[in-house]
């Protein structure tokens, strides 16, 4: 290893650790999620009101999430690496749940600026 | 081309596939797209420093397009192509700057990046851009250890190379 090597490491372990305290400092409850499939808008939900919706596109394929508790998780889909239905379950302004297979994408939106309030907590 | 080259081409090209398939075998327990381990980037890398760089872009491509039809959905070639061009020529020009280890981080955090543009344009969606800071993570530690494998590998290996 050469010296250039750990300030290399510690860069861009600084360049995160600053990314991470900023997504944490300005972290706000979402109050709605997006559903975009292939960029384009789908369907908006109220993160207020339970329910278990399937999104099904013409070819075939299908993601299904649920909404329960102010949370969003997907729970199944027809895409073969299922890594979106090993996501958390998100909450959090701007927090996503991605389906590449489907290009499906959830996210958080209508976050309130609580921001000031986080930092006080 | 030799007959010792070619032979050698191939003894590569089979242990990066068989990696791959190896690596597709191991569940990773993070749900962002793009993270994983990289073992067949230890062929890459052994390649660029114990054979030269044009034979590195070669071996690395014709394994993308093999494991891409053979253990993965093809669709998953762009996103493999993007990462494995974007990576192999970062580490080129770092390769002076940077011990095997230094290089082997370069190759895997840009690996990350370049597959996660794609990503945003596949889902024509810019706020992928937040699992960055996840992948950049997990391209430094998988980097550092497939350098510190390859580092002891090439050792063994230079003089039959």
């Amino acid at each position: 290893m050469k010296k250039n090597d750990l300030y290399l490491i510690g860069g861009i372990l600084l360049l995160v650790a600053v990314s991470f305290i900023f997504i944490q400092l300005y972290k706000s409850e979402g109050s709605k999620v997006l559903v975009t499939i292939d960029g384009k808008e789908y369907k908006t939900f109220s993160l207020n009101d339970d329910t278990v919706f399937t999104i099904s596109q013409d070819d075939g394929k299908w993601n299904t999430f649920e909404i329960k508790d102010g949370y969003v998780k997907m729970i199944g889909a027809s895409c073969p690496d299922k890594i979106c239905v090993k996501h958390k379950k998100i909450h959090y302004d701007n927090e996503t749940i991605t389906c590449l297979p489907n290009r499906v994408v959830l996210r958080i939106i209508d976050g309130e600026d609580n921001d000031i309030d986080a930092i006080a907590d | 081309m030799s007959s010792k080259k070619i032979a050698l081409y191939g003894l590569l090209i089979a242990l990066a596939f068989i990696f791959s398939y190896i690596e597709s075998l191991i569940p990773m327990p993070f749900a962002i797209p793009g993270i994983k381990l990289g073992l067949a980037n230890l062929v890459t890398i052994i390649a660029l420093y114990g054979i030269g760089v044009k034979e590195s872009l070669v071996l690395s491509m014709v394994r993308i397009l093999l494991v891409g039809f053979t253990f993965r959905d093809p669709s998953t070639l762009l996103f493999s192509f993007a990462g494995g061009i974007l990576s192999w020529l970062s580490m080129t020009v770092t390769m002076k700057l940077f011990s095997m280890v230094g290089v082997s981080i370069i190759g895997g955090i840009t690996h990350n990046i370049g597959q996660i543009i794609v990503a945003i344009l596949y889902v024509n969606n810019p706020s992928l851009i937040y699992y960055l800071p996840f992948l950049l993570t997990a391209g430094v530690v998988s980097g550092a250890l497939i350098g510190l494998l390859g580092a002891l590998t090439i050792k063994r290996i230079k003089k039959i190379l």
